[in-house]
């Protein structure tokens, strides 16, 4: 059973999508996103501490919250346009190092039976540059992390 | 010049060995002559010449001539290559999605049972 993420980055659009599968109920799968103590256990790249200082996964409710490493403390907020239980969300999404360049961001959560979910996702951003960048800064994160473990590799051969 | 993948592919693939692996990492401190690379092992010089000769297919390594010396050179754009065919993007997400994995494998994590509103 493969669990892979699936993304699609089509060129000359705004836009991201992304579909994953969890083997958990899409109640599950929901809950990890409204519960902020659970939130806080998986949200962001490796290696972040989250602090919530709001989380309110209602429509018409909002969030923000900071993810701190070692290069700094990153700030993130938005407000929930829509939550439909077990279904649907609907969100914006703001760094705090980019303001007013808020992106939208869709989710559904699709229950495929036998306990399992799938999550389908479409984040709409201001520009096709600004999702551009977005999309190398993690370039560079990963890239960053890939020579960790070269490193790593190397020094243990 | 091999297109990406191939470049991609027959990297990964010279890098799977742990003598080849040795090799890259004797060549990060410096180019160094195969005597100086075989010193350590306990293989013969042909083997450890023809480990060198897989890293140098892959672009990883190349050798110049200096006099009677041909050093061995680490190809630093080459190990780079690969690192950025990790595709940044895709790991924070994967990695953040498996820890969503993690936490909904453990037990009670669906909502405690709410009072429903009666229909």
């Amino acid at each position: 059973m493969s669990n892979g993420l699936h993304l699609d980055i089509p060129a000359g659009v705004p836009w991201i999508d992304f579909t994953r599968e969890f083997d958990a109920p899409v109640a599950a799968v929901f809950e990890a996103h409204r519960d902020p103590e659970k939130v806080k256990l998986w949200l962001g790249p490796n290696g972040m501490q989250m602090e919530i200082a709001q989380w309110d996964f209602t429509t018409g409710g909002g969030y923000s919250y900071t993810h701190t490493s070692d290069y700094g403390t990153f700030g993130f907020r938005g407000v929930f346009h829509s939550i439909r239980e077990n279904e649907f969300a609907l969100q914006t999404f703001e760094f705090d190092g980019a303001p007013d360049e808020v992106a939208l961001e869709f989710m559904w959560f699709e229950d495929l039976g036998d306990g399992r979910t799938r999550l389908r996702g479409r984040s709409i951003g201001r520009t096709v540059e600004g999702r551009d960048a977005m999309v190398e800064s993690g370039m560079e994160h990963g890239m960053a992390e890939g020579y960790e473990r070269l490193e790593a590799l190397v020094a243990h051969a | 010049m091999p297109d990406t993948s191939t470049a991609v592919d027959l990297g990964f693939a010279a890098l799977a060995d742990p003598v080849r692996r040795a090799i890259i990492a004797h060549l990060s401190r410096g180019p160094a002559t195969v005597n100086e690379i075989a010193e350590p092992f306990e293989i013969s010089l042909q083997a450890v010449s023809k480990h060198i000769q897989v890293l140098e297919h892959a672009g990883l390594v190349t050798r110049t001539r200096q006099a009677q010396r041909r050093p061995v050179h680490l190809n630093p754009e080459a190990l780079e290559a690969l690192t950025a065919w990790i595709d940044g993007y895709r790991l924070i997400h994967e990695q953040q999605f498996r820890r969503l994995d993690a936490l909904l494998a453990t037990a009670d994590t669906t909502r405690p049972a709410a009072p429903r509103t009666p229909k």
